[in-house]
């Protein structure tokens, strides 16, 4: 179907295309391993968020808890606050976003020109300066209201009743699902779903790893998992570091043209070690994995040109998922 | 049988500073027992009194976390890579602010990493 009501209902139903020049090679008379990606770059803010933003709005406005006119207020480091943005625009309601200030700047602008209001965390001052900072907003504003990705059940329930379905449609012989761990919706749903539905499927996490400065807590105490994971639905899970990353989301436009951010960089280095051991043990393997944005948003970094060590330094406290 | 492995900068007040420190051990508790006699401490910050893996510490073998390779009894072999980090998801900031604003989970004493285990 290529006609659509509105751009909301345009959400999801994306492309899954074969990976035939990066997919490992097999000897002659070998199972096939294949790997696929699953294009969430285009839904209509360009990121898979737009699925989990729509069915939080929508799961807000049935229960109640949002009337026309309200301001939605959400933490976020950029994608769910673009695809909230515009869900807020067209169905009528203010968005502020609270968010650290080392997130490159073309995600700003975006917030910006969808018509969200932004209010910054110092990145120097770590979880610390933002707690204070949400704390106070939260004080002034007791109206507003806040959707909260890392605990909404509607988040995860996006990528159940949606993804899932699309890519057992589009994959039937899918035995391998990998994707990013950020509020673990999209591995929690979609995972869930496949699990019920394909005996033996791997749920596979990638996680990004960040430098040093990120991360900014002063004990381990201050670690935080989200509400929504259940570490039950997962089988594996990868750290990828910056590098890696990098490297990957590199090969993606290079070597099949797919034009991505630095999270899909490292989800398709851990769909690689996943269809790589499945040469080595002689399985068949269809490994599906998520396009979580395009590139646009991190030019700026200048992370996709110059050397791998270069583009290190270049991310070095950023958040580049 | 020498195993590498990364501190995270929180954790570092048990190793003299030290970035990257050496342990051995045939498993994943092994190891933390080894690295403890070094580094007095450290296993108190890894593992729980009752013990299991802290619930904000991952520790990943060659890049894949250990609570899926059977966790504290994780097989090692020599030259693996361990890499020990504090559980964030989804950028430390967003989701710090995001907790301060819902409220209701506990916020850790703002102590040094001396303090007790909570």
């Amino acid at each position: 179907m290529a006609r659509y009501e509105s751009l909301l209902d345009a959400c999801g139903g994306t492309p899954l295309v074969g990976l035939p020049r990066l997919s490992p090679a097999v000897d002659e008379g070998a199972p096939p391993v294949r790997l696929w990606a699953k294009l969430e770059d285009r839904n209509p803010t360009g990121s898979v968020k737009d699925r989990p933003a729509l069915f939080m709005v929508r799961e807000a406005e049935e229960s109640g808890h949002l009337r026309p006119g309200d301001t939605i207020l959400e933490p976020t480091s950029g994608n769910t606050g673009i695809a909230l943005a515009m869900v807020a625009k067209l169905r009528g309601y203010r968005l502020v976003c609270v968010m650290p200030e080392n997130v490159s700047a073309e995600r700003v602008q975006l917030l910006r020109m969808y018509g969200a209001e932004i209010i910054f965390s110092p990145a120097a001052g770590g979880s610390n300066q933002a707690v204070a900072t949400a704390k106070q907003i939260a004080a002034e504003h007791p109206d507003w209201k806040m959707l909260f990705q890392y605990g909404n059940p509607a988040n995860a329930r996006a990528h159940y009743e949606t993804t899932g379905p699309e890519l057992l449609h589009d994959l039937p012989t899918i035995t391998h699902f990998v994707a990013g761990l950020g509020t673990t919706g999209t591995l929690m749903g979609t995972g869930r779903f496949l699990k019920e539905k394909v005996e033996g499927i791997q749920i596979v996490a990638a996680e990004p790893r960040y430098g040093e400065l990120v991360y900014g807590l002063r004990n381990i105490d201050e670690g935080y998992v989200p509400e929504l994971y259940d570490a039950t639905v997962l089988d594996r899970r990868f750290s990828v570091g910056t590098r890696d990353a990098v490297l990957r989301t590199r090969q993606l436009v290079e070597v099949e043209g797919i034009f991505a951010g630095f999270s899909s960089g490292a989800i398709l280095h851990a769909a690689l070690a996943v269809a790589h051991e499945a040469v080595r043990d002689g399985r068949r393997a269809d490994v599906a994995f998520v396009i979580a944005d395009g590139g646009w948003k991190y030019l700026s970094t200048g992370a996709y040109g110059g050397t791998l060590n270069d583009a290190e330094e270049a991310l070095e406290g950023q958040l580049w998922a | 049988m020498a195993i590498e492995v990364r501190v995270p900068t929180i954790l570092r007040s048990y190793t003299g500073g030290s970035k990257v420190v050496e342990g051995s051990g045939d498993t994943l508790t092994a190891l933390i027992d080894d690295l403890d006699a070094k580094h007095s401490g450290l296993k108190g910050r890894l593992i729980t009194p009752e013990g299991g893996l802290h619930r904000f510490v991952n520790i990943y073998v060659n890049d894949e976390d250990v609570r899926f390779l059977g966790a504290l009894d994780a097989k090692l072999n020599d030259g693996d890579s361990i890499t020990i980090l504090p559980a964030v998801a989804g950028g430390a900031l967003g989701f710090a602010a995001a907790a301060a604003l819902l409220g209701p989970r506990p916020t850790a004493p703002a102590t040094t990493p001396d303090s007790t285990e909570g």
